[in-house]
């Protein structure tokens, strides 16, 4: 195994035909054994192997692209499954995007939130409230719901609605720090929810605990977008969108901002790096992204309602960026996808399988152990033992790595300009 | 000609006063040391000129400007720059991006720029690598660019804190006991370093130091606190004979025997 591990490393022609080969494997067993729960996984899994060849980065997004736009709807789009699966897979784009916003505030800029699912609950309710007749109590002009045309420019108001209150909600939680930072944004998390709630008078704006039902399902020229195999486009097109933002800030002057205020405040701003602004410019960007697929999620429920929004989401947010590595967007992406597709997928096949099994009678649980139950507590096994052997996530955060040569070509002329210095009489130890 | 000015300075903590009613001016381009026993309030001062506490009385001004009431990124903007005692580098960043950050007053790049990559943006953070490794080569750490910050030994993270306080081009530079830690060699070393970067970049240094060897060969001016007052200051050949000052290090029976 090692050794074959070393003849691959650096061979990138084998690493592509593996590869190939991998995809075409898993394609088919897809293809020919419907529903099969393992098969879908497999073939998700050739992303993570391609993350890991050497590949040039813009093949391997190329790819990535062929694999996610046509690979994979189109072998699963012969059998019974097919509609399962694109739920499945556009709930964890949902998720990911979600989480990789999450991952800018507490990844990148060290704030720990225990409500983010707040943003993602403005972005749907945003979208809800103006797709149904909702809209009509309290509107005084226009005529509601509008028309699924509108999705579209609902997805940059879900966008800037959800920044909006990331700044709101900002101004006086980052008063506090540390683990009062954590209780703080538990507590607004929470008040958003029952304000969404509540708001059915006076004046009925959200409809309370009734929720928003039938909101218009999103449209262009005409078509509409109801099942998931459709929605499944428009995820992964703000998914793409939120991957090259993230990857954009990460290694910009902005994010390494973040970084300096996660890891010194005090050394951050003796640097001149504007604490306040920073702080909330992570919340902004990251609720950002939840409030888009904040919109999408409630074009694709097609109902809205504050039970979506608990702090349970907001715990599996914030799990999915600790157990795919904080900081780590390729890591966030991992995790995002692996606590999704264990929760939708794997536990939920596993608790059938049992059910099965008892059923025929093969095995009888006590009622304290049925399988059902048994859901919850496998999923925070496995999460301890992720915790316990991989600490820094599944794929820890990586650094940068700077080019020397070029940048000793470009720094000669720093020294014209401002100093004579001979660098090799240098400070030396 | 002073570029730096405290008058009255005082700040308390609860019922201890940790300075208390510094004066002090520091002249334009010197070498200016503090020193005094542990506790003496030192760190205080420096804490207090930027901005990472604000002083219950008195006033600091540099140049013409008045620093009281600005935040510490307000202070930095105004041009000093510092070092901490218990080092505060970016840990987990690379020794370049430490660096950098210490650039990023200069640089433009705002939300927009940063999303679609423009060109300014793009030659813009070139400029700042650039700049930050030459400023790498400077304090000779070069070759550790891409190593996380926090794997550096002891000395060169302290050399990589003042690399990153150069980057924000300072007029007047704050080292908190800069030889901390260090060997003779490298603490003689120090000297010659902060010798040659007042030449290069025409700056005033300002250095709270224990290391009397060091203080009394570099600097032109000692001030000397004392449970948070200040009880002397002159040039290092007065301060060595100072009655006050070699009580308030060995106590008063050093100086009137028994
Ligand atoms: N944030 C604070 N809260 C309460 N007391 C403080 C605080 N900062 C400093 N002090 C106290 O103020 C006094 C002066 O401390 P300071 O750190 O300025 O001393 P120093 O001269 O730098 O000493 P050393 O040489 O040991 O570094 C000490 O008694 C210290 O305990
Ligand atoms: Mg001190």
């Amino acid at each position: 195994m090692q050794k074959l591990t070393n003849k691959l490393k650096g061979n990138k022609l084998a690493q592509i035909i593996l590869l190939v080969l991998y995809v075409v494997v898993t394609s088919l067993s897809l293809y020919l054994a419907q529903a099969s729960v393992t098969a879908f996984l497999l073939m998700l899994f050739s992303l993570l192997l391609l993350y890991y060849t050497e590949l040039p980065v813009r093949l391997k997004w190329l790819i990535a692209g062929v694999v996610l736009i046509g690979v994979i709807p189109f072998v699963s789009s012969t059998g019974p499954g097919y509609q399962s699966y694109m739920e499945v897979a556009t709930v964890v784009g949902i998720y990911v995007a979600m989480a990789l916003g999450l991952n800018i505030v507490v990844g990148l800029a060290g704030l720990l939130d225990l409500g983010f699912v707040a943003f993602f609950a403005i972005g749907s309710y945003t979208y809800g409230i103006f797709a149904t007749g909702q809209a009509a109590n309290f509107m005084p002009f226009g005529s509601f719901p509008l028309s699924g045309n509108s999705f579209w420019i609902f997805i940059l108001i879900g966008c800037f609605a959800a920044a909006l209150f990331g700044v709101l909600l900002g101004i006086p939680v980052l008063r506090v720090k540390g683990d009062y930072l954590a209780i703080v944004t538990l507590g607004f998390g929470e008040i958003i929810r029952i304000v969404f709630n509540n708001l059915d008078k006076p004046v009925n704006i959200t409809n309370g605990a009734m929720g928003l039902a039938s909101v218009q399902p999103p449209e262009i020229f005409g078509y509409q977008f109801v099942y998931p195999n459709q929605f499944y486009y428009i995820v992964l097109g703000i998914l793409l969108l939120v991957i090259l933002a993230v990857r954009r800030f990460e290694f910009s002057k902005i994010g390494r901002s973040w970084k300096a205020v996660r890891e010194n405040e005090i050394a951050a701003q003796s640097m001149g790096i504007h604490l306040v602004r920073t702080k909330l410019l992570a919340f902004a960007i990251g609720a950002s992204f939840s409030g888009m697929m904040g919109v999408v999620f409630a074009a694709k429920q097609t109902f809205v309602d504050p039970t979506s929004f608990t702090l349970l989401e907001s715990i599996t947010i914030l799990v999915m960026v600790i157990l795919g590595g904080m900081g780590s967007v390729p890591g966030v992406i991992l995790g995002a996808a692996v606590i999704t597709i264990l929760n939708l997928q794997v536990l939920t096949e596993v608790t059938n399988y049992l059910n099965q099994l008892s059923l025929d009678g093969v095995i009888s649980f006590p009622e304290a152990l049925s399988p059902a139950k048994m859901q919850r507590f496998i999923f925070g096994a496995i999460l301890i033992v992720f915790a316990i052997y991989r600490p820094q996530g599944l794929i820890p955060a990586k650094n940068p790595v700077f080019d020397e040569e070029s940048l000793k070509e470009g720094s000669k002329k720093h020294k014209k300009e401002q100093i004579a210095v001979e660098p090799d009489k240098g400070f030396q130890a | 000609m002073s570029i730096l000015t405290v008058s009255n300075l005082t700040k308390q903590f609860g019922g201890l006063v940790a300075v208390n009613s510094v004066d002090m001016t520091v002249e334009k381009g010197s070498i200016t040391a503090v020193i005094g026993p542990n506790g003496a309030g030192k760190t205080t001062f420096f804490n207090l000129i930027t901005g990472v506490y604000q002083p219950d009385k008195g006033n600091v001004q540099l140049g013409s400007t008045s620093l009281v009431g600005l935040k510490p990124h307000e202070i930095s903007r105004h041009g000093i720059a510092r070092t901490f005692q218990n080092i505060r580098l970016f840990s987990n960043i690379t020794v370049l991006e430490n660096v950098m950050v210490g650039l990023h007053k200069q640089l433009q790049a705002g939300i927009v720029g940063t999303l679609f990559q423009t060109k300014r943006v793009r030659e813009e953070e070139k400029q700042a690598q650039e700049e930050a490794y030459h400023w790498l080569e400077y304090v000779g750490l070069a070759q550790h660019l891409n190593e996380d910050a926090q794997n550096l030994s002891y000395g060169a993270q302290r050399r990589l804190e003042i690399a990153r306080a150069l980057a924000t081009k300072p007029k007047l530079l704050l080292l908190d006991e800069p030889a901390a830690g260090m060997n003779p060699r490298e603490t003689r070393e120090l000297t010659e370093f902060i010798h040659r970067m007042r030449e290069d970049l025409d700056m005033t240094i300002v250095l709270i130091e224990h290391d009397m060897k060091l203080v009394m060969e570099i600097s032109e001016q000692i001030f000397v606190l004392d449970h948070g007052e200040k009880i002397a200051e002159g040039k290092p050949a007065e301060i060595r004979n100072n009655v006050k000052v070699i009580e308030a290090y060995l106590g008063k029976s050093a100086v009137t025997p028994a």
